[in-house]
């Protein structure tokens, strides 16, 4: 049953990875096998839970031993508008004793009945686990019996962790809210430009910076699912007139089958970077009017993008100069890479590569298009290969999430957060802006020149050089005897050692890189698909 | 003394555990050249991985056995064979610390028996590599558990009995509890030396996970307790375990090796810190360092300065066992009470020597609920205490684990003369911080008749 259920969310006709393979191919599915002691990533449940939990005022209870929930917490920065009920967490934190006398099911609904009368919350999302699935608990009945008993929507989502990755559980979470929760609720005030945004997590609240586009011309955004989303926004959703998918693997199989039932139309879009925002502006407009908006919606929307496409262009153009040049590495699956890449080009840095680990068929002839001369494509590098090539100062700055940070700083290269921890929202045309100030500020931080200037002593603690210019004293001493030479040099800061020293570590980390072995490393990580911190 | 009070709620709101299985992890990466490995699906070890990364700002060696559905049903000691392979083959630890999880634990295999075959079996690739397993499923017991558990696991695995019983009269065994910090085992270590005597601590985090950048890129852990170091423990002329949690071990030790032990509950107070050096006098036979007289002398100095702001303050208190036993003795030392307790587990003997009057094990919404109905002027918890101290307006003091929202929670000392005093100063500040200015409305006699408790913050009551 479960093995159905898994083979047919696989099976997604508007995945373009999934049309681009063969009949055979697409008959075992899209989920890789892990390699025991070489994987990394999270499980089904952590995706379902990640797809759903930025619902706000509904509570999530995780049905299950404590490390599932208790290990992973409060852990994202989506941004509510409203309830706060969302970073509480609840789970059933289930005991030995529990498990062995098969109380599950009853502490599960207690623990239901517990949260309704407490917290009042719109709805409870209920998560299997690991264990609650082995021993078989049907949280599809108890949350049913519970939904009744209480009066409140209870819905089971059944991504227990060993079923599958994190994609698969997005997946899960996509079709629990397509069985249990779309189409329950007739808003009574549907309109001809209401839209639904799927995958758009509002992290650091940056779907703020894109919805006041929307108001501004008249459309109505329905329901964002799931960033800031209220349970009843998303119930119905199904009144919306279009769709735009934002974070395209998780969730555009929702999006197809809403299309199947409802006829809404749907499209996937970015926000990140300028053309891209301009052109889902655009998509969405041409969308509504072909299904009965003011035809004026298209003109108007013209108009909204070239006001803010000067605008943003201005404020954009005082970095051009500092950062043309800079090369990137974009190792992350979290955001559109070929949206981002476009927008960085844009600007004239220089991508040397990027991972395509989530990207479809058609991102990756895009980013071909776009890298002109040697698309440095990857799936997924091994932190070992990662940590080498930017040792090596293959690139001035690394753009990805938490799990490669200590990598790219342990290497001593500028990194910045472009995953769901981030703090500063990169979407819409201010979110651009954004994105280019925080690459400048971390690229620029004086403290790199330091960081990299070998210490002044060898590994034996000997002093080598007389790197360390001290001032000049009256009465002599030992410190001051050894350094004469220096102190007279600092001086004349320009031209002195310890200057060329530092300058010479600060601008290139490569002592060894000759071109034959970057060429051949290169070709090594195009091979890859480890996961992420996978191979060691 | 404390009561101990479990309370009934069906779920868990906002959990104060950490998982078993991650205290172990944390015991193994305390060891060189180590690499944990989680037996379970790859959710409980990303999780458990992003979890340690957040708090400690380095980059974690840990592993899966990567159970899927098949092997859920079937048995994974395919997977737990395969995996042990390839972190050999790509990693080449010294040791690999297997520590089971909720999902393996609940399906119920002889997993010692499969690491038994499988070492038997490919005793050639593993060659170099110690193996060892702890069972540490995720619904029971919390880190200290887990910890206790995996330091046992290196005493049990790995010390070497000495016949007949040699001594080597500097060794000095040191088992921390897994609640201090990497400056605490760096000072722990720098006093033991100083009265000329070797210590080794088992396991040491200070050298792994002290936060330096190395150079290279060095898959297992870069440092901690030398594998060779614990197999030699057998010769230590004592054994000196810090937090009841690490008594067994220490037991171990002495049952193996003969090794003498001496368990103290805490360091985290000036006649704590008196009991550890004595007995270091002792143990080496020589008088106290000037240095460390000096560090008295100063902490003196600090407690004095220190208790107008401790005096009659009421805090809450949310910690692992151990832990919380340290600091509330730390907090009611210097004159403050402690109103609310609330642990993980309550299990451990140390709970009823608690210096408050119940111990409630519990959540962190109990823990909320109860410091909000005591009325306090400081919480002391983790990081998600945070939002605890938003609702109630009342200040947080992060300890323990995890920290994710603070920088430099390792390089904190909480312990001996020198922890002890930046501790003071630091909870010192937070209360001067708090400080309330009097207003004719506050001191007005007629509008409090002394019902409520002088002194803690009004802003719980908004």
């Amino acid at each position: 049953m479960l093995k159905d259920k898994v083979k047919a969310l696989f099976d997604e006709p508007a995945c373009g990875v999934n049309q681009a393979k063969s009949e055979k191919d697409r008959k075992a599915g899209c989920s890789k096998p892990l390699t025991p002691g070489a994987a990394a990533g999270g499980c089904a449940f952590d995706g379902a839970k990640i797809a759903l939990q930025p619902v706000t005022d509904a509570a999530h209870l995780i049905h299950g031993p404590l490390a599932c929930e208790g290990n992973s917490w409060d852990n994202r920065g989506s941004g509510s508008s409203g309830s706060d009920l969302w970073r509480r967490s609840f789970t059933t934190d289930l005991t030995e004793l529990d498990i062995v006398t098969g109380q599950g099911e009853k502490k599960l609904y207690r623990g239901i009945r517990e949260i309704a009368q407490r917290f009042a919350p719109a709805a409870v999302f209920v998560y299997s686990t690991c264990v609650t699935a082995l021993i078989g608990d049907d949280i599809d009945a108890v949350c049913k019996h519970a939904s009744a008993k209480y009066g409140l929507p209870v819905i089971p989502v059944n991504g227990a962790g060993f079923v599958g990755s994190k994609n698969l559980g997005n997946k899960i979470a996509g079709q629990a809210l397509l069985d249990h929760v779309i189409g329950t609720v007739e808003p009574d005030d549907v309109g001809p430009t209401d839209i639904v945004i799927l995958g758009e997590f509002n992290l650091a609240g940056e779907f703020w910076q894109v919805k006041p586009l929307f108001d501004r011309l008249g459309i109505r955004v329905r329901a964002c699912v799931p960033g800031d989303a209220r349970y009843a926004e998303i119930a119905g959703a199904h009144t919306a007139r279009a769709t735009m998918v934002v974070c395209s693997t998780a969730l555009v199989g929702l999006a197809r089958q809403m299309t199947e039932r409802w006829g809404i139309p749907y499209f996937e879009g970015s926000f990140y970077g300028v053309l891209d925002t301009s052109e889902s502006l655009r998509q969405v407009a041409r969308l509504l009017v072909a299904r009965g908006a003011p035809d004026d919606l298209i003109a108007r929307t013209e108009a909204l993008v070239t006001e803010e496409e000067s605008r943003v262009a201005a404020r954009l153009d005082p970095y051009r100069e500092k950062l043309a040049g800079k090369r990137v590495l974009l190792n992350t699956g979290g955001v559109k890479s070929w949206s981002v890449v476009a927008a960085l080009m844009e600007i004239g840095m220089e991508i040397v590569g990027t991972s395509v680990k989530k990207s479809t068929p058609e991102d990756r002839e895009r980013i071909k298009i776009l890298m002109r001369e040697d698309p440095h494509m990857f799936e997924s590098m091994a932190p070992r290969d990662l940590y080498k090539m930017l040792a090596d100062g293959e690139a001035d700055i690394m753009l990805s999430g938490g799990r490669t940070q200590f990598i790219a700083l342990k290497a001593k290269t500028p990194w910045l957060d472009i995953n769901q921890e981030r703090v500063h929202p990169y979407a819409g045309y201010d979110g651009m802006v954004e994105l280019v100030k925080q690459i400048d500020l971390a690229l620029h931080n004086p403290m790199w020149a330091q960081v990299r200037a070998p210490a002044p002593w060898d590994e034996d603690g000997n002093l080598i050089e007389t790197v360390v210019a001290l001032a000049a004293a009256t009465s002599p001493s030992p410190l001051q005897g050894e350094v004469k030479e220096s102190a007279v040099e600092a001086a004349q800061p320009d031209d002195s050692f310890a200057a060329r020293h530092r300058k010479k570590f600060s601008e290139s980390r490569v002592e060894n890189s000759d071109p034959e072995y970057l060429a051949r490393h290169r070709k090594k990580f195009a091979k890859t698909d480890a996961d992420d911190m996978g191979e060691c | 003394m404390a009561a101990i009070v479990t309370t009934q709620k069906a779920a868990a709101v906002n959990p104060l555990k950490s998982s078993q299985p991650l205290g172990a992890a944390l015991a193994f990466l305390g060891v060189a050249e180590a690499m944990p490995l989680f037996h379970g699906s790859q959710g409980c070890t990303s999780f458990a991985l992003v979890l340690f990364v957040r708090h400690f700002k380095e980059a974690i060696p840990l592993q899966t056995t990567a159970m899927d559905e098949v092997a859920t049903i079937l048995g994974g000691a395919d997977h737990l064979e395969e995996a042990l392979l390839n972190l050999k083959n790509r990693t080449k630890p010294k040791l690999i610390g297997v520590c089971t999880t909720a999902l393996v634990e609940t399906r119920g295999e002889d997993f010692l028996g499969d690491i038994t075959l499988i070492k038997r079996k490919r005793e050639a690739e593993l060659a170099g590599t110690d193996v060892l397993l702890v069972h540490t499923p995720d619904f029971e017991g919390a880190i200290e558990e887990g910890y206790s558990k995996a330091v046992l696991a290196l005493i049990e695995g790995l010390v070497q009995p000495v016949e007949p019983r040699r001594v080597d009269p500097g060794k000095v065994a040191i088992l921390p509890g897994w609640h201090l910090t990497v400056a605490d085992l760096d000072l722990l270590r720098d006093t033991v030396e100083s009265f000329g005597l070797e210590p080794v601590i088992v396991p040491d985090i200070s050298g792994s996970l002290d936060g330096t950048v190395p150079g290279r890129w060095i898959p297992t852990t870069y440092g901690g307790t030398p594998v060779e170091a614990i197999r030699a423990l057998g010769d230590a002329a004592h054994c000196i375990a810090i937090g009841e949690h690490v008594r067994r071990p220490a037991e171990m030790l002495h049952a193996i090796a003969g090794v003498p032990c001496t368990v103290l509950e805490t360091l985290g107070s000036l006649e704590a810190a008196d009991r550890f050096i004595t007995l270091l006098s002792r143990l080496s036979g020589r008088p106290v360092p000037s240095k460390l007289r000096r560090a008295r002398s100063r902490l003196q100095d600090a407690m004095l300065d220190g208790h107008f702001h401790f005096g009659g303050k009421r805090v809450a208190i949310a910690a692992e066992p151990d832990h919380l036993y340290a600091l509330a003795a730390f907090f009611t030392g210097m004159g403050a009470e402690v109103v609310t307790a609330v642990t993980t587990t309550g299990h451990s003997a140390i709970l009823d020597k608690v210096p408050a009057a119940e111990v409630a094990v519990g959540d962190l919404d109990d823990f909320e609920t109860r410091a909000g109905e005591a009325g306090c002027d400081l919480l002391v918890t983790h990081s998600h205490g945070r939002q605890a101290s938003e609702r109630l307006g009342v200040p947080l003091l992060r300890v323990g684990f995890p920290i994710f929202d603070r920088l430099g929670s390792q390089h904190r000392r909480t312990i001996l003369y020198d922890g002890v005093r930046d501790q003071i100063i630091e909870a010192a500040n937070m209360f001067q911080a708090q400080q309330r200015i009097h207003t004719p409305d506050s001191l007005d006699p007629f509008r409090d008749r002394g019902e409520t408790h002088d002194g803690h913050s009004q802003a719980s009551h908004h």
